[in-house]
């Protein structure tokens, strides 16, 4: 299938500051092209999620949005440090988040589930070198 | 109903500087991002305690029409000016987050 378009937004570990700003230009250009806000919405918690954890837990990484005819892809990749145990980290209620990080609101253990949820095909792989999230949206 | 009549029924104090003439369908009440990005509806009133600039990504990235921080917690600058920019109104009050849902449960019947 064509690729209609593709985005690529670094993200740099622990910058707060900027936290969300990838995913908010995501839903920007989403809304720009005309897709439905449960689209939008789904495809916002995503980004959010894996743009957050890049931030909380990784060296820093990258999300990788495409847009196909039929589908929507992120790509969400980082450097390092990987995790351990990639089952226990999908299990709802789970997260090593540092209490600094907990006070904030973050580590409710809800975002790699999320993003699941939120994908119809989902993909997670992991090593030291990095974690690799792929999900895909279908539009029909 | 509108949030305007709302900070004014519930003597709300308004953080933001917007016209708060929006209308809202649903109340949430969560400190948990991940827990409110996943079930918060659209164009609901966001209670909370939580007070960091992550609120205001989370609730612009879920259509979250404005916030009530309770326990009269203090909001960081970089919070207000970024809700402002957004035009996502954030409101304070010393009341819990339980005492607030009443109010606007009362408001509503
Ligand atoms: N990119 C990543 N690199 C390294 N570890 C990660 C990464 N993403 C997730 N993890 C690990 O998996 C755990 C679960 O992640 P998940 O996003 O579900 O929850 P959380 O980030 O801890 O909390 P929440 O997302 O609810 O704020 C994390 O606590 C962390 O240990
Ligand atoms: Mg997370």
């Amino acid at each position: 299938m064509k690729k209609i378009k593709c985005y690529n937004y670094k993200i740099d570990k622990n910058d707060f500051v900027n936290a969300g700003k990838v995913s908010s230009e995501i839903k920007k250009n989403l809304k720009k092209i005309g897709f439905t806000n449960r689209i939008i919405r789904r495809i916002a918690v995503i980004s959010y999620e894996g743009e957050m954890n890049i931030i909380i837990h990784s060296e820093g990484g990258e999300i990788d949005f495409e847009i196909y005819e039929d589908k929507i892809i992120l790509k969400i990749n980082d450097k390092g440090p990987g995790i351990d145990d990639v089952n226990l980290a999908m299990t709802e209620g789970y997260s090593t988040a540092p209490s600094e990080i907990r006070e904030l609101g973050f580590g409710a253990g809800m975002g790699l589930p999320n993003i699941n949820n939120c994908s119809d095909n989902f993909n997670i792989t992991s090593s030291k070198n990095g974690t690799k999230i792929e999900s895909t949206i279908c539009l029909e | 109903m509108n949030i305007k009549n709302m900070i004014e029924k519930l003597e709300l104090d308004e953080v933001t500087n917007l016209s708060n003439d929006i209308e809202f369908e649903n109340v949430y009440i969560g400190d948990l991002l991940s827990v409110v990005m996943s079930n918060a509806k659209e164009n609901s009133i966001w209670i909370t305690i939580q007070t960091h600039l992550n609120i205001v990504a989370v609730a612009d990235l879920i259509d979250i029409a404005g916030i009530i921080i309770v326990e009269d917690m203090e909001v960081d600058k970089d919070t207000i000016e970024k809700a402002n920019e957004l035009e996502i109104p954030i409101l304070t009050t010393d009341k819990s987050a339980y005492e607030i849902a009443c109010g606007i449960y009362k408001l509503e019947n």
